[in-house]
């Protein structure tokens, strides 16, 4: 009886409980520091191995500065590089809030530019702004069908949808050779199999003052809305309640099968706007071009960041950093391509393990009310 | 206190600026130095520089460069058939100061080489693939050789070497260029002996390992016992024919250490005829040519060495072909010619020798092979 009394005046005896007002900021602190922490670690075992190899750790690290970031003319190299991959990420990381697992994104960027060219060729004497619409409604609607397969396999028929992915992006690359090769082909393009163009009147500009083309404006817009819809929505909540225990969100009656297939449809349509893009900016035409690896990278991106979206874009700066900076260091230290993967590798592992660094501090945690 | 507390961070803002001036003009003075001494070329690749394929063989033409005097060889492997490659030949021309660059992979020449010529007007860009017309830039231009030649004299040696009469070929994709290899070496065959057949299978991939070793096992099942391919990097295809102990016929550069036992001979670059003459080029000041091909007679193309499974009979009859090919005017597609589905596709009294327009839309398998475009 005694503890029931003091419970009940507990809190009229009690001030208002201590709010930690700085835990939201030392939260972020902490999401920043332990990559960084683990990118300091990569260094680190990167360098050893560099000594191995008899090359010197301090030029590696001056030249990956001047290729990636050091003049203008490296940055516009990085940032173009990071554009295309911060739409794919999204295609990993948006099922991901779910607890999905896709990893068949590169199918989703072919034939989501494969269906924007088709969408794009009836429409190519009309006006730009008309082909543009077009191609991005086409390129996101077929990525967001593709992906969507995935997400309705695993909402309707538990199939796993790591395996259902990747074995559907080996089918989409193969329907995306046999359309370009077969009855898409501008026989013109003889030792090239490629769709007809779009029009050089219809190309995308590169944005002013830096060429990049408006891959990345529009992939961090993308990155700001899906931040949005995942952490400020209702169903980002339901969405990351049901990453977090399946079963306890469908016993809350969440629409759980739903929001599997529109997570995936989501995710898709960004990995199809992306194809849509490269073709509109790039190549002018669907061909292998396309099939160039931004739907795998993609997957190490969205791990990096955690499945968070705004982390994408610093995460996608810096593997599109280390590649622009990879042709400088086989130029100048003569080091094989290998290397960088070899680092790459060495970030994404250690990246991945310090996820057991959250929580270890107590300095970041909330602090007053306990 | 507030200077002492401020004494560092001046300090280490002095020093980075001194570090980055200093930087600058080392950079400077190293572009400087070598606009004056040395002529800087690019190379870049689609694929690993050893992949005893494509890649290799220009990347062996590019370590024979380095000992010319006078020259700076910078190269970058596996760079893809995106924007990327925009960014190295930029990135080359920029931090490196090269003034010559030769982008070697196909799909590099259009849009992106085509698009930083017109950038870097004094730049020269060179592209191996045969695709320049006048239309495009005058800093730029092709160069290419003819192999179907050569892959005609493998099948040669394959006739001599086959017991089974079946022969196989693993090829990327069925576009002109893939066409002519395979049709020549079929034709080189059956110029031997009528009787024999080629098994080709695409694998619809420049470089797809496992596919390509899929395709070795299933041929060899067939029942073939030579094989020879145009894929990018044909070393999984000699290990695994190797290793199963058939023949082979190698292509793009030399394979013979893959395969000891079972290597014939094989069809091979040979670029540093090509780069040698447009090195000098550029640097007694002519103008480099926008437009090269040429054949085994230009000596853009050679025969790897013969095997120890080559008969002295198969290699007699090979060297005889190839000096009539040497003399000039031979040609491999010669009617009445007809493909595997019984259309003529060369008439009667016609012959195409390897510089005709006729064969550059080939899109045909001739009859004796086993197998269908798509």
């Amino acid at each position: 009886m005694s503890s029931a009394t003091s419970v009940t005046t507990a809190p009229a005896a009690a001030p208002a409980p201590p709010t930690d007002q700085w835990y939201p900021l030392r939260r972020s602190a902490e999401a920043i520091l332990a990559p960084l922490i683990a990118l300091c670690a990569a260094a680190a075992i990167f360098s050893i191995f560099l000594l191995f190899l008899g090359a010197s750790p301090s030029d590696f690290i001056d030249l990956v500065w001047r290729g990636a970031f050091g003049s203008w003319f490296s940055i516009q190299n990085t940032v173009q590089r990071a554009s295309p991959l911060l739409l794919t990420a999204l295609c990993v990381a948006i099922p991901g809030q779910l607890g999905l697992v896709i990893i068949g994104g590169e199918a989703a960027v072919v034939l989501g530019g494969l269906a924007a060219t088709v969408a794009a060729l009836p429409l190519v004497n009309t006006s730009p702004v008309i082909v543009w619409a077009a191609m991005a409604v086409a390129g996101s609607a077929m990525g967001a069908f593709w992906i969507g397969i995935s997400g309705w396999l695993r909402a309707k028929l538990n199939v796993n949808e790591v395996i259902a992915s990747l074995v559907l992006a080996y089918i989409g690359l193969a329907l995306f050779n046999h359309f370009v090769e077969g009855v898409l082909r501008d026989p013109a393009s003889l030792n090239k199999p490629s769709t007809y163009g779009i029009g050089d009147q219809n190309m995308l500009d590169t944005v002013p003052w830096l060429d990049v083309h408006p891959g990345l404006p529009v992939g961090i817009l993308a990155c700001v809305l899906c931040w949005v819809l995942i952490y400020r929505t209702s169903a980002g909540f339901a969405s990351r309640v049901t990453g977090g225990n399946i079963r306890a969100a469908q016993l809350q009656g969440l629409p759980v099968t739903k929001l599997i297939m529109l997570a995936c449809a989501i995710g898709g349509g960004c990995a199809g706007l992306a194809g849509a893009i490269e073709v509109a900016a790039e190549y002018g035409r669907a061909n292998a071009s396309l099939n160039a690896g931004y739907g795998y990278t993609g997957i190490l991106i969205a791990f990096l960041a955690r499945f968070n979206p705004l982390a994408i874009m610093p995460m996608a700066i810096l593997l599109g950093g280390l590649g622009a900076a990879g042709g400088l260091l086989q130029r100048r230290m003569d080091l094989p391509d290998a290397t960088i993967q070899v680092l790459q590798g060495l970030i994404f592992v250690s990246i991945l393990a310090s996820d057991t660094l959250y929580g270890r501090f107590r300095w970041f945690q909330p602090r007053g009310a306990a | 206190m507030p200077a002492s507390t401020s004494f560092p961070n001046a300090l280490s803002r002095r020093r980075l600026l001194q570090g980055t001036t200093g930087l600058a003009a080392l950079s400077f003075a190293g572009q400087q130095a070598n606009a004056a001494k040395d002529l800087v070329v690019g190379f870049i690749y689609v694929g690993p520089k050893d992949d005893y394929g494509y890649n290799q063989a220009h990347a062996e033409a590019a370590a024979m460069l380095k000992k010319m005097p006078g020259v700076k060889i910078v190269e970058e492997e596996k760079v893809p058939e995106t924007d990327d490659v925009s960014k190295t030949m930029e990135s080359m021309i920029k931090l490196d100061g090269a003034t010559l660059l030769f982008p070697t992979s196909f799909g590099y020449f259009d849009p992106y080489m085509l698009k930083m010529a017109v950038k870097y007007k004094d730049i020269q860009f060179r592209h191996c693939g045969g695709l320049w017309t006048d239309k495009d830039p005058m800093n730029t231009g092709s160069y290419f050789g003819y192999i179907g030649m050569c892959q005609y004299l493998n099948g040669i040696a394959a006739a001599h070497a086959t017991k089974t009469k079946k022969l196989g070929f693993i090829a990327a994709k069925p576009i002109p260029q893939v066409l002519i290899n395979v049709n020549s070496f079929a034709l080189g065959a059956r110029s031997v002996d009528p009787t024999i057949t080629t098994s080709v299978i695409f694998t619809g991939e420049w470089s797809m390992p496992v596919k390509e070793a899929e395709a070795t096992n299933s041929l060899i099942g067939q029942g073939i016992d030579v094989v020879t391919c145009h894929v990018d990097g044909p070393k999984v295809i000699m290990e695994t024919a190797e290793r199963r102990g058939i023949y082979t016929c190698g292509y793009h550069a030399d394979q013979s250490k893959l395969a000891p036992k079972g290597y014939l001979t094989g069809a091979e670059w040979n670029w540093i005829t090509v780069y040698k003459q447009f090195l000098g080029d550029e640097q007694t000041g002519k103008p480099i040519p926008n437009f090269t091909r040429g054949g085994l007679a230009e000596n853009f193309v050679k025969m790897s060495p013969y095997g120890p499974a080559l008969s002295p009979a198969g290699r007699k009859n090979v060297d005889t072909v190839k000096a009539e090919i040497m003399k000039g005017g031979f040609s491999v597609f010669k009617g009445p010619l007809k493909d595997n589905k019984g259309n003529t596709v060369v008439a009667a009294g016609k012959a195409y020798p390897e510089t005709a327009i006729e064969l550059e839309s080939c899109n045909y398998l001739v009859e004796g092979i086993n197998g269908s475009i798509a």
